[in-house]
């Protein structure tokens, strides 16, 4: 217990730098193209009201804030597209899905919603709204279709973790992170072992030296955009 | 079989034993010059002689850490090359595809963080995964082989987690140390798969840890699970949150976060195979 107290002061510590940071944020302005660059889906030029306290509600996309906030806006953004799938995958499952799938994916509905609410009420006000999510490309009645979607999701996720851990300055939210990113990896053995059993950590994803799948912020971006209907304003967001 | 709980014994005896931390270059060492086979009864006092060298190893800088993590992918790597050679123990078809895959990235683990480490390598130890004869059967009996394998994995991956804070900000080794993290969490859920499949005490596992101890091998690895049974993170109670029809239920609240496990915990485990 002693433990999550800490946690909680630091969270609440970091949430007062956070002005301090807002502050900072006209001149990482002239800096902007530098982080988000490569992000081709948001429509961020010309983003208005930088300088008020709190998520931009007026400009072109959901601020995500800046430093580690930033970066738990963009785990959240991303708990709130698994947990989006997996809520719509158990509310029409696929033709011939097994008793034991339904529970497996009941189970992992409920992980995913677990860490976007876990994420909310971290963040508190410094919280993105809920997103908006664009499932067409996948055939929800389609055993294939909905494994081969839930595998792109928990591959990306465990890249997204393993390659934003390093941006992460405090140990408590870093923790947090590594707590989740072993899930995301059991996932998304579980999915690629249900479409071909063994796969569950093949050269797809694990290169010769033993290691798994690391992206920057921007290319899990570039990834998840064809799936978020919702703008972004990552302006802010550590990447590399 | 509560070996484990041989260590609630020898922390009465050693009252300091959890809370001494004195880094030893040459732990591993000292470890490996002990060598001779002990009898499960003498244990207890083995351990504790063995401990008071091995707990030095408590990693406190980025050599440490991957020294560490090297000793436990020492384990792995040994443990699973010596299960694929054994004609007989694993069947073969899928069981030994997988078991060649991991047993494939447990060597590359090692040879990586020997190359990352150079000179600072640590060496292997001298295994002994019977335990000083608890797990006789490890070698010639595929459950036994399955369940090890498992608390190896879930170690493992608790064991990464409770090192990141050592390498924080560290671009080069704690992106690759949660390489490795999220590798041994994708052979956990499979080798937690294979168990199901062999059904028995393992029918109802499933890939992720639900509450502090869901083996099926029962208290003797509860050390192993310690703590997985959280279900408040950084000050928020999970099964206060909302779920899809009300809160989240206490096992999806300890299933969706994997937890850090301390070095002294998992050398104490580790120790149990190292001669």
């Amino acid at each position: 217990m002693k433990e999550t107290t800490s946690t909680k002061e630091s969270l609440t510590a970091a949430e007062q730098q956070l002005s301090s940071k807002q502050l900072q944020r006209r001149n990482f302005l002239k800096l902007a193209g530098a982080g988000a660059a490569g992000v081709a889906f948001l429509g961020m030029v010309g983003c208005s009201k930088d300088d008020d306290n709190g998520p931009d509600q007026g400009g072109d996309g959901l601020y995500f804030g800046s430093g580690d906030i930033a970066i738990l806006n963009y785990a959240y953004a991303l708990e709130q597209l698994e947990a989006a799938f997996y809520i719509e995958l158990a509310n029409k499952p696929y033709s011939g899905i097994s008793d034991w799938e339904r529970t497996l994916f009941t189970d992992i509905r409920d992980h995913e919603i677990a860490h976007r609410e876990f994420f909310k009420a971290a963040l508190g006000t410094n919280a993105i709204t809920n997103l908006e999510f664009n499932f067409s490309a996948v055939n929800f009645s389609s055993r294939d279709s909905v494994l081969a979607t839930a595998k792109t999701f928990e591959d990306l996720g465990v890249s997204a973790y393993n390659g934003a851990g390093w941006l992460i300055k405090n140990e408590a939210y870093l923790g947090l992170a590594g707590k989740i990113v072993s899930v995301e990896a059991r996932h998304a053995a579980l999915v690629r072992d249900l479409i071909s059993n063994g796969s569950f950590a093949n050269s797809e994803v694990v290169d010769s030296n033993g290691l798994d799948v690391s992206k920057s912020p921007t290319m899990v971006l570039q990834a998840a955009a064809p799936f978020i209907k919702s703008k972004v304003d990552v302006r802010d967001l550590p990447t590399y | 079989m509560n070996l484990f709980n041989i260590f609630d014994s020898i922390t009465q005896v050693d009252p300091e034993f959890n809370e001494r931390v004195s880094p030893r270059r040459d732990a591993i060492r000292n470890m490996m010059s002990f060598g001779k086979k002990v009898s499960l009864a003498a244990m207890p006092f083995v351990l504790s002689d063995l401990f008071k060298r091995a707990y030095g190893q408590t990693p406190t800088d980025v050599n440490g850490v991957l020294n560490y993590a090297l000793t436990l992918e020492y384990l792995e790597a040994e443990y699973y090359t010596i299960g694929a050679s054994t004609s007989g123990l694993v069947p073969t078809g899928a069981p030994a595809g997988a078991i060649a895959t991991i047993r494939d990235h447990e060597v590359a683990h090692v040879a990586f963080l020997k190359q990352v480490l150079g000179s600072n390598a640590v060496d292997k130890p001298t295994f002994d995964f019977t335990a000083g004869g608890a797990f006789a059967n490890v070698f010639s009996n595929y459950d036994t082989f399955l369940a090890l394998a498992q608390a190896f994995e879930d170690t493992g991956v608790r064991a990464y987690k409770g090192q990141a804070g050592i390498l924080k900000g560290n671009q080069v080794v704690l992106t690759a140390a949660l390489q490795i993290h999220s590798v041994e969490a994708r052979h956990a859920s499979h080798i937690r798969q294979m168990r199901r499949a062999r059904g028995g005490a393992a029918a109802n596992m499933k890939p992720w840890i639900t509450g502090a101890n869901d083996s099926g091998i029962g208290a003797a690895v509860d050390p192993i699970y310690a703590g997985e049974d959280e279900k408040v993170q950084a000050g928020v109670d999970i099964t206060t949150l909302n779920g899809v029809s009300g809160k989240i239920s206490t096992a999806a609240a300890t299933q969706s976060f994997d937890e850090p496990l301390a070095a002294t915990a998992v050398l104490n485990i580790a120790g149990l195979f190292i001669k």
